[in-house]
């Protein structure tokens, strides 16, 4: 295998773009909103596409306001289409989002015949291609996508750091939140915002597939493995790191193996935090499944008493 | 302190115009209240007067609007008529002389935080938006935590808990709220006799300070032994009054209506007071 400057951008673009999206991914699946990262990431596209439509420049700054309005107008019109239309939310956010995704889309195709703008790339991303694309700061080569998306995870990072407190009590008991004056909506929308721009940020280099994986898998992986609050952020970022490395590692060693060319970068990333998710599930010290099959047949086996058993 | 005696001004009996039902010594003045979901009331014409000082339980069976009078209250809710005064004034400027506890089973006890990092929740509306959780905050919760007596279980991580220590726990965060009056929605509920008998003393506690607190009940038989003021309800407000006055037959069967077990299970209680 040959190693070069390229890939480690591509993993560094790689490993960014998972740990910003994991910093608001820990609260969602906290807060049982796992399906509402999907929803949004998907959601932005019409955002982006007007943003796009009319500067017509990528990673403009109307184009992240554009994604995250219309992230958070995700998140109230489902409540609008669950509360008036009676259906239950899992139905209207299914409703709401394929509806924007599908005007994205039209945008987007639409438009796709004057500018720039190519579908595929927005969901599956061309991570391979960002190391070509660069910009020059204090005299080093630094592709685009690793700076906006740098700036992301900071934005990302402060918002969490400074509302941390705020965050994890709204997350856990929205009552008190409320009653308290930390208004629970408001601390919502600004997560859905979050999600929406780190989506802006990451759709042209790694695609919108990955932004949903990492919001979601590296959290659940680190809620198996840590009932804190904080090892559960540090957790999930370094499983977002690790599936950064992993996924290319086996994006240009694996499809060798049986005589094919490298594959997607975006995609093995995607799987490889499954795989990671997946060893957690088994081996985690505390509940992992084949952890517990064996004290139990370890306790068994040494006969322990029936009351010490269930203390 | 100082912020809780500016509210109890002493010109309490000057009640100006908007507040004409809301006097500023009344813990909670309740007027006209009718809450409704999907156009169904829950709370019909609703009118109370808390006094200051008292244990409050408020009885009534299943479906009553218990919950959902204390969470309007609490401006959790929408109301589709009438008010709410706290202290004389609107629930949203006085949150910090209002203390709640939820139903313990409206939280995910799965969540990743500690049992001290969950009590010191209650001090976060004096900390304020952005500030941080630091040795003060902590010395209160834990001083708390003593006062319900699990101390022993601060590092505990909240999934640990039994249910009772899980009530315990949400006690002793209602506590560092520091609060004058008191919401608490079951606290009761499924507890072991220890944890009944260490919330009862907090309660007590709370009273000797002058609290007021304001408790969904559901144990009939208890509620003349806890309570000195009872607030009878089923959808409207049947009784609200001292327990001795209130807390009778008749007004009972006119809460319960024709429930047949539920009168025994009031006639047993009633018994109980007679004795």
């Amino acid at each position: 295998m040959n190693w070069t400057s390229f890939d480690t951008w591509i993993v560094v673009v790689g490993a960014l773009c998972a740990v910003a999206c994991t910093l608001p991914g820990c609260f969602l699946v906290l807060r049982k909103m796992s399906m509402m990262g999907d929803a949004i990431s998907h959601a932005v596209l019409p955002g982006i596409a007007i943003g796009f439509l009319m500067t017509g420049a990528r990673s403009s700054i109307p184009m992240f306001l554009g994604a995250a309005i219309t992230g958070v107008l995700t998140a109230v019109f489902t409540q609008w289409v669950s509360k008036f239309g009676r259906v239950d939310r899992g139905a209207a956010m299914g409703i709401v989002f394929t509806t924007l995704f599908a005007v994205g889309l039209i945008l987007i195709v639409q438009a796709a015949d004057h500018v720039d703008l190519d579908p595929s790339c927005v969901l599956y991303g061309a991570m391979e291609l960002t190391p070509l694309d660069t910009i020059e700061v204090l005299g080093v080569m630094i592709p685009r996508a690793a700076i906006s998306l740098s700036i992301v995870l900071l934005l990302n990072l402060s918002l969490i750091t400074l509302l941390f407190k705020e965050l994890k009590l709204s997350s856990f008991d929205e009552g008190l939140s409320n009653t308290l004056g930390f208004s629970s909506n408001l601390l919502q929308y600004l997560l859905m915002s979050m999600v929406a721009v780190t989506t802006v940020a990451a759709f042209e280099a790694v695609g919108s597939i990955i932004v949903i994986a990492m919001l979601i898998v590296p959290p659940a992986t680190a809620l198996l493995l840590t009932r804190r609050l904080i090892p559960m952020i540090v957790i999930a970022a370094s499983v977002g790191i690790l599936s950064a490395i992993l996924g290319h590692l086996s994006a240009v060693t694996v499809p060798k193996l049986f005589g094919y060319e490298s594959t997607s970068t975006s995609g093995s990333m995607a799987a490889a935090t499954g795989f990671l998710f997946t060893i957690a599930w088994l081996f985690n010290p505390s509940e992992g499944l084949l952890v517990k099959q064996f004290r139990n047949t370890k306790k068994i086996n040494e006969s322990v008493p029936v009351e010490e058993l269930s203390s | 302190m100082s912020d809780v005696l500016q509210q109890m001004s002493p010109t309490g009996d000057a009640i100006g115009e908007d507040l004409s039902f809301h006097p500023i010594n009344v813990p909670l003045a309740v007027h006209d209240l009718t809450v409704a979901y999907h156009r169904k009331p829950v709370i019909w014409d609703v009118d109370l007067d808390i006094p200051e000082g008292k244990l409050v339980g408020v009885v009534g069976p299943n479906g009553a609007g218990k919950s959902t009078l204390l969470k309007t209250c609490l401006d959790l809710i929408p109301r589709a008529s009438g008010e709410v005064g706290v202290y004389g004034k609107p629930y949203k400027e006085q949150r910090h002389l209002v203390g709640y506890v939820p139903q313990r089973e409206s939280v995910d006890w799965d969540f990743p935080v500690s049992v001290l990092d969950l009590v010191a929740m209650g001090t976060y509306r004096h900390l304020g938006w952005f500030r941080r959780v630091g040795e003060k905050q902590k010395a209160a919760a834990m001083n708390a935590l003593e006062q319900v007596g699990i101390a022993h279980l601060a590092d505990r991580q909240i999934s640990q808990l039994s249910g009772g220590q899980q009530q315990r726990t949400f006690l002793a965060r209602a506590l560092t709220q520091n609060a004058k009056l008191y919401f608490m929605d079951e606290p009761f509920a499924a507890v072991d006799a220890a944890t009944e008998e260490a919330i009862v003393k907090i309660l007590q506690q709370l009273n000797s300070e002058g609290k007021t607190c304001i408790v969904v009940h559901h144990d009939l038989a208890t509620v003349a032994r806890y309570f000195d003021w009872v607030v009878l309800l089923n959808m409207r407000v049947v009784a609200s009054g001292p327990t001795e006055e209130v807390f009778t037959k008749t007004n009972l069967e006119k809460t319960y209506g024709g429930s047949l077990s539920l009168l025994d299970e009031a006639a047993h209680a009633l018994s109980r007071i007679a004795r």
